[in-house]
């Protein structure tokens, strides 16, 4: 493998990996607060793509836009993508979980529940969209943005990248300095005392989820950009974003960034050594490493040491 | 304090303890309903496609279909809010009627030795001579998917149900039984050192799940309990993906032909062919072996084990249970079992591919165990008989895609309003109701779930 080579899969690995940290961001909030795999952020994450094919259904896109029109459809699709990301996130939250946290149910029943929920639902988008994979509309002329070092950077890259790092910004400052960040956090490290301190429990895991769901939604847009958009993509991208806020030590929010754009690369690394076909095994190897060698990850645990 | 501050706190609480119409529990029940009429109306509509996307929504909510979910709904919101106290006494009143004799009708049941043995005969010879009384389709229903999937349940029941662990992966054991099925008898590309017989074959599978199991469970079974049920995920995605691709090895997609069961005594021997019947009574005989075997397990020391690391894990290793490895053992039991099915599914067969393991599978398995009721062995095995039984029957009515949908649906149904199943295990039901009073576990995978509200 030449070093140009080498360069353009470490590109393609980061694009992949930026969005991996934004979906394991997701997981890692809600095991911060509830201690629980949410199992159903992935059908979050597939809303959020279907989100953007519904965008640019109603709005269909020029043939040839303009600059302004492309910002326009794409600001579109990610409205649309986190919109409906977040409601999923808040409903699965309000109508799934909810009653077992008020009943104090045992853990295995939430998993169960998790993943009956996760089932239910990429089936019923399923039947109700089409079971078929979808390309997304195209809303610009993917032309190469910039090269750096011999490799290029396309526009659909320099989306992802962008919208990654903003995002990925913004949860990092609404964790660590804004109220419902203290109340995320409070939550995680103690939610009995966090409750005596006047947090409304209920309230805080809420807004985790929708927050989850926000930047799912958007990643799930974002990720129909480069690849097709269908009722099972959900599935894979879910495991390997949770395998990164595992290797980056779950319940850690900087971890999840950092476990997520090293999976990215290794995944990209995967597929340019193997073939495509192997695309996922790199990334569940690495979780069963992690879990053998250094099971609380790269970074350590838990949200409430992160501030 | 004056008496201007003290009239601003009070109306100052006053407005916070104010609640707007919306807020009273009446009309959020009103919004639930109609927010499940609906979804309702969805999940009973007609099938989407791509070409027009809103296609499936347009017609779902102009449908009469959404019209009776609303009706159904709107119905038992107002029966609920304004004639709960007439409706609510006369289901008290049947309950009561019913529970007599109920209890007396357990009483003598758990009294009369014989009554239960005489009982559990009759159900015997009734599952034996149940082929010859249905159709050719059911008979192929009853081998190819009850009967399989009976056998993969009472395997999961020792997973989900006695350890009290969430394994998502178990259909990747039974992949692993059926290609050891196929490469033993010299069927896949590849040849074996020694062509075998097939029911020679199922001590290999069993070790080979047995040795998967363990060393899969074993990094993972260290730590966090729950993890489990994501690594076996995707060591399932891993084992499917194995089966598809590499198909210098499984022959991928379009599969490998498998021998059928054949058994050469010398003086006597006997083939089984395409009639399903032979595999039924077949099968009939392992599982009846299994749970036999699986019932000695649960009375016995390793059973009482489980109990306890449910229970209370702490407790347990203080009391010298060696949690780690029990927990290891139940779940390379269950993957074993897995194999078992595995070998008999392909021989039965005849021919595999790699989308008889999808994911899906081991969900359905899941399902099965947890609407029978996890831990009870009758609760599983009628569970599963009647969830697969019932998508069969109703083949024409519901598209059979549709199926998996239900299914999830009911896995969320169940843990919210049912999680002891159908036919619960007394021992299960009173931990899962220990543990939501805060005094006990019910599962091996550590503490509770956090933000409960106290």
């Amino acid at each position: 493998m030449s070093f140009h080579d080498f360069w353009d899969v470490l590109v393609l690995g980061a694009v992949l990996g930026s969005l991996y940290a934004v979906i394991a961001i997701g997981y890692t909030l809600v095991y911060g607060v509830l201690q629980l795999l949410n199992f159903a952020h992935s059908e979050v994450f597939m809303v959020g793509g279907f989100g953007g094919v519904i965008a640019l259904t109603i709005f269909v896109p020029a043939a040839d836009p303009s600059g302004l029109q492309s910002i326009g459809y794409v600001a579109l699709g990610i409205l649309f993508g986190a919109v409906l990301g977040g409601t999923v996130a808040f409903f699965l939250e309000k109508v799934a979980y909810r009653p077992l946290r008020r009943r104090g149910a045992p853990r295995l029943v939430f998993l169960i529940t998790a993943i009956g929920a996760s089932f239910f639902l990429y089936n019923l988008v399923g039947k109700l969209f089409g079971r078929n994979p979808m390309p997304m509309p195209s809303m610009y002329e993917n032309k190469t943005v910039v090269t750096i070092f011999g490799s290029t950077i396309s526009v659909t890259q320099a989306l992802i990248l962008g919208s990654a790092v903003v995002m990925l910004v913004a949860v990092d400052y609404v964790v660590n300095r804004t109220k419902l960040g203290s109340g995320i956090r409070a939550v995680a490290q103690d939610p009995e005392v966090a409750s005596l301190m006047g947090v409304n429990i209920d309230k805080v895991v809420s807004r985790t989820f929708v927050l989850g769901g926000l930047m799912g939604g958007v990643a799930g847009f974002l990720f129909g950009t480069t690849n097709q958009v269908f009722y099972t993509m959900g599935f894979l991208p879910g495991i390997t974003a949770f395998a990164a806020a595992v290797l980056g030590g779950i319940g850690n929010v900087r971890g999840a960034m950092l476990g997520g754009l090293t999976l990215g690369v290794v995944e990209a690394f995967t597929v340019e050594v193997w073939g495509d076909a192997w695309r996922y095994v790199g990334a569940f190897a690495v979780l069963v490493l992690v879990l053998m060698f250094r099971p609380t990850g790269i970074l350590g645990e838990r949200v409430a040491r992160t501030a | 304090m004056t008496t201007t501050e003290t009239a601003r706190d009070v109306s100052a609480a006053a407005r916070l303890r104010k609640t707007s119409w919306y807020q009273e529990p009446r009309w959020q029940r009103l919004a639930a309903l109609i927010g499940v009429a609906v979804v309702g109306a969805q999940v009973t509509g007609v099938e989407g496609n791509n070409r027009d996307i809103f296609y499936a929504l347009k017609e779902n909510f102009t449908s009469t279909g959404f019209a009776v979910w609303l009706a159904v709904c709107v119905g038992i919101w107002v029966v609920r809010e304004f004639a709960q106290a007439p409706v609510g006494s006369a289901w008290q009143s049947v309950k009561e009627s019913v529970k007599a004799p109920a209890g007396e009708v357990q009483a003598v049941w758990r009294k009369q030795f014989w009554l239960r043995v005489g009982i559990l005969s009759g159900v015997l010879v009734f599952l034996i001579v149940l082929p010859l009384l249905v159709s050719r389709h059911w008979q192929q229903v009853l081998v190819d998917q009850i009967a399989i999937y009976v056998l993969l349940a009472i395997g999961l029941n020792v997973v989900v149900g006695w350890a009290g662990m969430l394994d998502l992966g178990f259909i990747a054991f039974f992949a692993i039984g059926a290609y050891s099925a196929a490469f033993w008898t010299g069927s896949l590309p590849v040849d074996p050192p020694m062509v075998l017989n097939n029911f020679a074959v199922i001590p290999i599978a069993v070790i080979t799940c047995l040795v998967a199991g363990v060393l899969l469970g074993a990094p993972t079974l260290r730590l966090r309990g729950d993890y489990l049920a994501i690594v076996t995920l995707g060591f399932h995605e891993i084992v499917y993906l194995g089966a598809k691709n590499w198909q210098s090895f499984t022959g991928g997609t379009s599969g490998a032909r498998v021998e059928r069961f054949s058994i050469d005594l010398g003086f006597w021997s006997y083939s089984w062919g395409l009639d399903p019947r032979p595999y039924y009574w077949l099968l009939l005989g392992f599982i009846i072996v299994l749970i036999v075997l699986f019932i000695r397990l649960e009375h016995s020391r390793v059973g009482r084990a489980w109990t306890a690391i449910r229970e209370d894990e702490v407790a347990a290793a203080s009391n010298g249970v060696d949690t780690v490895r029990f927990k290891l053992l139940a779940f390379a039991i269950g993957a074993s079992t897995s194999g078992i099915a595995g070998v008999i599914y392909a021989s039965k067969l005849a021919y595999i591919n790699s989308e008889a393991f999808i994911v899906l599978f081991s969900i359905l398995v899941l399902s099965y165990v947890i609407f029978g009721g996890m831990g009870s062995l009758p609760g599983v095995l009628i569970g599963t008989a009647v969830l697969v039984w019932l998508p069969e029957a109703l083949r024409d009515s519901v598209p059979a895609q549709d199926r998996y949908m239900y299914l999830g649906a009911l896995l969320v149904i169940m843990m919210i309003y049912r999680p002891q199943g159908l036919w619960p295990s007394r021992r299960r039901q009173r931990e899962l109701h220990m543990a939501e009073e805060g005094t006990g576990g019910a599962d091996a995978l550590g503490g509770t779930a956090g933000g409960k509200q106290v």
